[in-house]
């Protein structure tokens, strides 16, 4: 089979009932959830040997169209460049698999699915959910599809946060867990972000208790809100400065207009502009229910704390590759510093690398070439070995 | 893939089961032998691209960055052994590294050449240039290494550091241990040598 090096091309979500009323998923907190019904993509083939499999994490914000497009080309997953015949993630080789997670709003059960129990959105009774618990899901889907482990579970940020929970409470299961610009625990600094987040959501009038799937509008206002504070967290300032500097909306604009002096207030700036589209554009495709769970959810992920997983080291067959970029102050590359002393200390073979790219956290997503040469040499010596 | 034969003498020297930190590690050809057939565990550290690439190739763990840097995220007693090969000499501070090489390892393997073999002091004399030699290629102003040193100097710095030597092996120009002459008079007549180092007990030391 010879494929043209590219992009894919038309792929499809696909949806699945992983636990049902009489087999429901147990969450960590003890908690039972069903029916949980997960939306998902696949892209490649499958070995024979049930052995190539690349399982995908997406991040706060992302969902299971990671690559390919959905009928128009020019609308691709968030994860193209690295996906595709011939790239780092090579679907003439691996068998990737990408599911939105538990919590979600792009298919998969989250709070803004309806609640057995009364008929309508759970909202807010959509129990807490955590890291452990999105692992839980992974493994169901594959199990489905017939596959008793990945060759590699690689994500970005909270993605990356997954693909480590899953090493540690699988000790054996997982050969590779790639982790970009990740953490194992916030700073006071990221919580204090993701506060900001839920207050601007939690405080808008339509947010009504986070029952608001039969009003008009739900929460819109606090939504953009906490999309435009994260997005200054994704911009390294330099990544700001060559994007937007201090360039104008409209340098010819009149001065204020003495009976509307409000409209001095509007946007002005480039970067204002931005920040506002951002915020806009995530209306149409978040929950804002699902942004409380999952910010809440990384708030709390701190697996190093549980002292039961230290033992568990012991027996683990994970290698480790961990990619941070030097100017990402999300999580900047003292998060990556602490996974790697935590898992070199415990013998775990852990690499580890800082790469530059002037795109702050948000690099992750993008193509920097170093970057995807990491991964690419990564998944390859995992391939060779399988 | 077989050893560069002055690894296969430090592979020698590192025990079974023993932790290893390599500084300045490569592509990961010491440590591949050293995890793969030795039942070792470990890392190594490496600045250049290309040495990272190599080891992730591998699947040897590595870390990259520069060990002039020191390790300050290495705990005291971390690893069993650090290795040092063909490396000092490339660093802005020798000492450092085996002042770290001392707190986070009861033992160290240090490999290095010969700056003051007699065909390097013979062409100093002669010819009043910078030498080189086939393990030493480059130009003055384009070498790498830029802290050159005579075993006798290196054995000082080692002194000084609060280390014993151990055991040292003499290395020919092709990299294998040396015979003869060599094994005699290492300081003028052997290309290079192994080192195989161990903490001072005396506490009273740096």
């Amino acid at each position: 089979m010879t494929t043209v090096d590219g992009p894919l091309g038309l792929v499809e979500t696909q949806r699945v009932v992983l636990f049902e009323e009489g087999s429901p998923l147990v969450l960590a907190s003890g908690r039972e959830l069903a029916p949980v019904e997960v939306a998902f993509e696949t892209y490649g083939t499958l070995s024979p040997e049930r052995n190539n499999v690349v399982f995908l994490c997406h991040a706060l914000t992302g969902d299971a169209h990671a690559a390919g497009h959905h009928g128009d080309s020019s609308e691709r997953g968030w994860w193209d460049n690295i996906i595709g015949p011939g790239r780092p993630v090579d679907t003439d080789r691996y068998f990737v698999v990408c599911p939105n997670l538990l919590g979600g709003c792009q298919g998969t059960t989250g709070p803004a699915s309806t609640d057995p129990r009364t008929g309508k959105p759970y909202g807010l009774r959509f129990p807490a959910i955590t890291v452990k618990d999105l692992v839980a899901v992974h493994r169901a889907l594959l199990s489905h599809l017939g596959i008793e482990r990945p060759m590699a579970v690689l994500g970005g940020s909270l993605g990356g946060m997954q693909a480590l929970q899953w090493a540690l409470d699988y000790p054996t299961e997982v050969p590779g867990a790639a982790m970009v610009c990740a953490t194992s625990r916030l700073t006071a600094q990221n919580i204090a972000f993701s506060a900001v987040a839920r207050e601007a959501i939690m405080r808008d009038p339509d947010f009504n208790g986070g029952d608001f799937y039969d009003q008009e509008k739900g929460p819109e206002l606090g939504l953009a809100l906490a999309r435009m504070t994260a997005h200054i967290t994704y911009l390294s300032e330099e990544a700001m400065r060559q994007k937007f500097g201090r360039r104008r909306q409209d340098p010819s604009a009149p001065t204020p207009d003495p009976d509307a002096p409000e409209s001095d207030f509007e946007v002005d700036f480039e970067v204002e502009s931005y920040l506002r589209h951002q915020g806009t554009a995530f209306l149409d495709r978040f929950d804002a229910n699902t942004y409380l769970y999952f910010s809440r959810m990384m708030d709390r992920f701190d697996p190093f704390a549980d002292n039961q997983v230290f033992e568990r080291l012991k027996t683990l067959v994970t290698r480790f590759l961990l990619v941070s970029f030097d100017t990402d102050w999300r999580f900047d590359s003292s998060h990556s510093r602490v996974i790697q002393r935590q898992l070199a200390r415990a013998g775990v073979p852990v690499s580890f690398r800082e790469i530059e790219s002037p795109w702050g956290h948000d690099s992750f997503l993008l193509e920097v070439p170093e970057y995807h040469r990491t991964v690419d040499t990564f998944l390859d010596s995992l391939w060779r070995e399988r | 893939m077989t050893l560069r034969p002055d690894l296969r003498l430090v592979a020698d020297l590192i025990g079974a089961d023993s932790r290893v930190l390599d500084l300045g590690c490569g592509d990961g050809a010491l440590l591949d032998e050293l995890i793969t057939n030795r039942s070792c565990s470990g890392w190594g550290v490496e600045l250049s691209d290309d040495g990272f690439y190599g080891c992730l190739a591998r699947g040897v763990p590595v870390v990259q960055g520069d060990v002039d840097r020191g390790l300050e995220d290495v705990e005291d007693d971390e690893v069993d052994v650090v290795v040092l090969s063909e490396t000092i000499q490339a660093l802005r501070r020798p000492e450092l590294a085996l002042r770290e090489m001392r707190r986070v390892a009861q033992r160290g393997i240090v490999s290095l050449p010969n700056f003051g073999h007699w065909r390097l002091r013979l062409e100093l004399l002669t010819r009043g240039r910078m030498p080189t030699s086939p393990e030493l290629p480059n130009q003055w102003y384009s070498t790498p290494n830029i802290h050159l040193c005579t075993l006798s100097d290196f054995e000082d710095l080692v002194g000084e550091s609060g280390l014993t030597i151990v055991d040292r092996i003499p290395l020919d120009g092709s990299q294998r241990r040396a015979s003869g002459l060599a094994g005699a008079r290492p300081n003028l007549f052997a290309a290079g040598a192994v080192y195989s180092l161990e903490r001072n007990s005396d506490i009273l030391n740096p």
